[in-house]
């Protein structure tokens, strides 16, 4: 372990765009931390952090300068490896011929500062389902290959955070370049770092850095058990898949169904749903085709159109179709859990319907009776 | 290696109406040095230019690599275009895609096909396959029924599968017109009656949903096993390669773990509502 001092992390960025890379992390944009391409340390969110309850998201000052103290906000890196359009190709007619030219993939040489552990198992999740199937997404495929990770690790986690429960922080344990946690006592401001990989020592060897102390090594762990103990919500996985392929039919869908705006906010700002939809955007003369990819959810009407109607032509239906596939068909699917608990669909439902309470509720069936339709959840 | 995205360039061979709503298209490749194989039971993205692509079963026959045949019925956007195709037009096509039906399993044993509307057409090449093998395979029974007997696609074929490949062929209507003289019923109700063993028998199944669940549940009364019986499920797809989630049934992809499959990978969500 070794030790970067908070004055030297501007460094980082000057040794990435070196390398010709690309820098995206967390700033401050529309009342949020986003992650977005950033010019240098200077734009990171240093001294805020944010408040998150169900339905709930505040940006608020913190006492320190801290440059990562926040939890995850609504965009997560998927943005980035999965974009939210992309043209797949284009064509043309001429006459009767018709010719179709494939999309140009983009290869950017991408650095992603900040990532949290649970986004990292996220990033994860969706190169099983682009890279490792039958097929290869090689849009997802170029965009993903030269990403250097360079990650934190979370000592403050937000009110709707659960990594924790299902083991997927908050520490970082495998797929980064560099870590970094954050510490900060009376008079120092610094960073615990760690590499993960030949990549991620060359980095650190062009930044200036030392063998990390004792005392201040445990000052990490302590951060990280303390970090442990914040989390804002437990999740029980225990037999998760036999238990929601055996409720499939149970009264608190359609308790659920009452609240959800079936809005598709949780997928959107989920960071391993990866449905999406093709449009094709013809010119005015009909001649010029593009065909593009968008994100899209499983929450839209017609998502699950047949011919004659909808699959799913209840809000119910769709979210046990969510819910049941990231929790339980996921699992059969991709061999892993869809979520990564990292709150974000709790904390962005307009109604704050909560995933790790809906669970809770169908494991301790029948459901209390006395919960109201537009009861919000208990918020800690 | 081609993007499975982007569709290769087909010239429409033939067009022929089939019934008041289905028609049948063959396609070649545009590149003519390019063939095409395919399994029984897969289907590809068709696609018109600017309008859109669907997903079409392949009716034809798998041992022809020159030309690639899908039955379509005219129900949406996309192929309300497609029933104005001509000879010459061209059409973009992916794949073929998915699984295929159980005919390397059925070879020494009783065969049952039992479609439901349009659901022939993607048994058709499973027809073919024992038409070129017949020895392989003991008795193969056909049933199939339509709402009308207006609606019975292939109907000349019906009637040479019969004479010519020593297959029991079954038609049933709801609703007889005309100078209908044959069964009335669903076709369900043909499956008492048709002739094999349990036990020594592969059934694949192909139609609406509720078809396929009342013929499941007559083939299990002859005593068929879930391992017995293949069905072809149907969801929206768009990009046919496992990446766009529309076809998620349960805890598969359409496009990728079926459309075919065995009964007992699917029982558990069969009947579930809104799957």
């Amino acid at each position: 372990m070794y030790i970067l001092e908070r004055d030297a992390l501007g460094r980082l960025w000057d040794v990435l765009k070196r390398q010709g890379f690309t820098i995206i992390g967390p700033t401050l944009d529309q009342q949020a931390i986003v992650y977005s391409e950033i010019d240098s340390a200077d734009d990171l969110p240093a001294g805020w952090t944010d408040e998150q309850k169900a339905g709930t998201y505040r940006l608020k000052r913190r006492q320190d300068q801290a440059c990562f103290g926040y939890a995850s906000g609504p965009v997560s890196w998927k943005k980035f490896l999965f974009l939210p359009s992309l043209k797949l190709w284009h064509g043309r007619r001429k006459g009767k011929d018709i010719q179709i030219e494939k999309g140009k993939k983009e290869k950017p040489k991408l650095a992603f500062v900040g990532v949290r552990s649970c986004d990292l198992h996220a990033i994860g999740i969706q190169d099983k389902v682009f890279l490792k199937g039958q097929f290869v997404d090689s849009h997802y495929q170029c965009r993903r290959e030269d990403v250097v990770v360079v990650a934190v690790n979370c000592t403050e986690p937000g009110g709707t955070c659960f990594c924790v429960s299902l083991q997927t922080g908050p520490k970082v344990t495998a797929g980064f370049d560099l870590s970094l946690t954050e510490i900060i006592d009376k008079k120092h401001h610094y960073f615990l770092v760690e590499t993960g990989s030949p990549k991620g020592e060359k980095f650190l060897e062009a930044l200036p850095h030392r063998e990390a102390q004792e005392t201040e090594k445990d000052e990490g762990k302590k951060l990280m058990e303390d970090a442990r103990r914040k989390m804002g919500r437990t999740f029980d996985m225990a037999n998760i898949k036999e238990l929601l392929y055996q409720n499939a039919e149970h009264p608190r869908w359609d308790e659920v169904a009452q609240r959800c705006l079936s809005c598709a906010n949780c997928t959107l700002v989920c960071p391993t749903c990866f449905c999406s939809n093709v449009e094709d955007v013809t010119d005015l003369t009909g001649e010029y085709v593009e065909r593009w990819r968008r994100w899209d959810s499983c929450f839209n009407p017609e998502f699950s159109y047949i011919h004659g109607g909808q699959v799913r032509h209840t809000t119910k239906g769709r979210y046990r179709q969510w819910m049941t596939h990231k929790l339980a068909s996921w699992i059969d699917q991709f061999g892993s859990s869809g979520c990564v608990g990292c709150g974000r669909c709790i904390t962005w439902c307009p109604v704050g319907i909560d995933i790790t309470e809906e669970v809770k509720c169908i494991r301790g069936s029948p459901p209390a009776a006395e919960e109201g339709p537009f009861k919000k959840e208990n918020d800690r | 290696m081609t993007d499975p995205m982007v569709p290769s360039l087909y010239r429409v061979a033939r067009f022929s109406r089939e019934t008041h709503d289905t028609f049948t298209i063959v396609l070649r490749p545009q590149k003519a040095e390019k063939s095409f194989t395919f399994a029984p039971g897969q289907f590809n993205m068709l696609y018109m230019f600017g309008a859109g692509e669907v997903p079409v079963s392949i009716s034809g026959n798998p041992l022809d690599k020159k030309t690639i045949t899908h039955t379509i019925r005219a129900v949406g956007n996309v192929t309300q275009l497609m029933r104005q195709l001509k000879t010459g037009d061209r059409v973009g096509l992916r794949g073929p895609f998915g699984s295929r039906w159980p005919i390397s399993e059925a070879s020494g044993k009783d065969a049952v096909i039992v479609a439901g509307g349009i659901g022939l057409a993607p048994l058709r090449p499973v027809v073919y396959q024992f038409f070129a093998r017949r020895k392989r395979y003991r008795r193969v029974t056909l049933l199939y029924g339509t709402r009308t007997p207006e609606d019975i696609l292939y109907k000349r074929e019906l009637k040479r599968w019969r004479a010519e490949l020593d297959m029991d062929v079954h038609v049933t209507v709801d609703r007889a017109t005309g100078s209908w003289r044959g069964n009335v019923d669903v076709v369900p109700a043909l499956i008492p009656r048709a002739a094999f063993e349990a036990g020594r028998t592969v059934a694949m199944v192909c139609g609406p949903e509720v078809m396929m669940h009342f013929t499941v549940r007559a083939l299990k009364e002859r005593g068929l096993g879930n391992e017995d019986i293949y069905v072809s499920m149907e969801r929206n797809m768009k990009c046919a390669v496992g990446f766009c989630g529309h076809c998620q049934y349960g805890p598969y992809f359409i496009c990728k773990d079926g459309p075919v499959f065995r009964f007992d990978r699917v029982e558990r969500i069969f009947r579930i509502a809104e799957i």
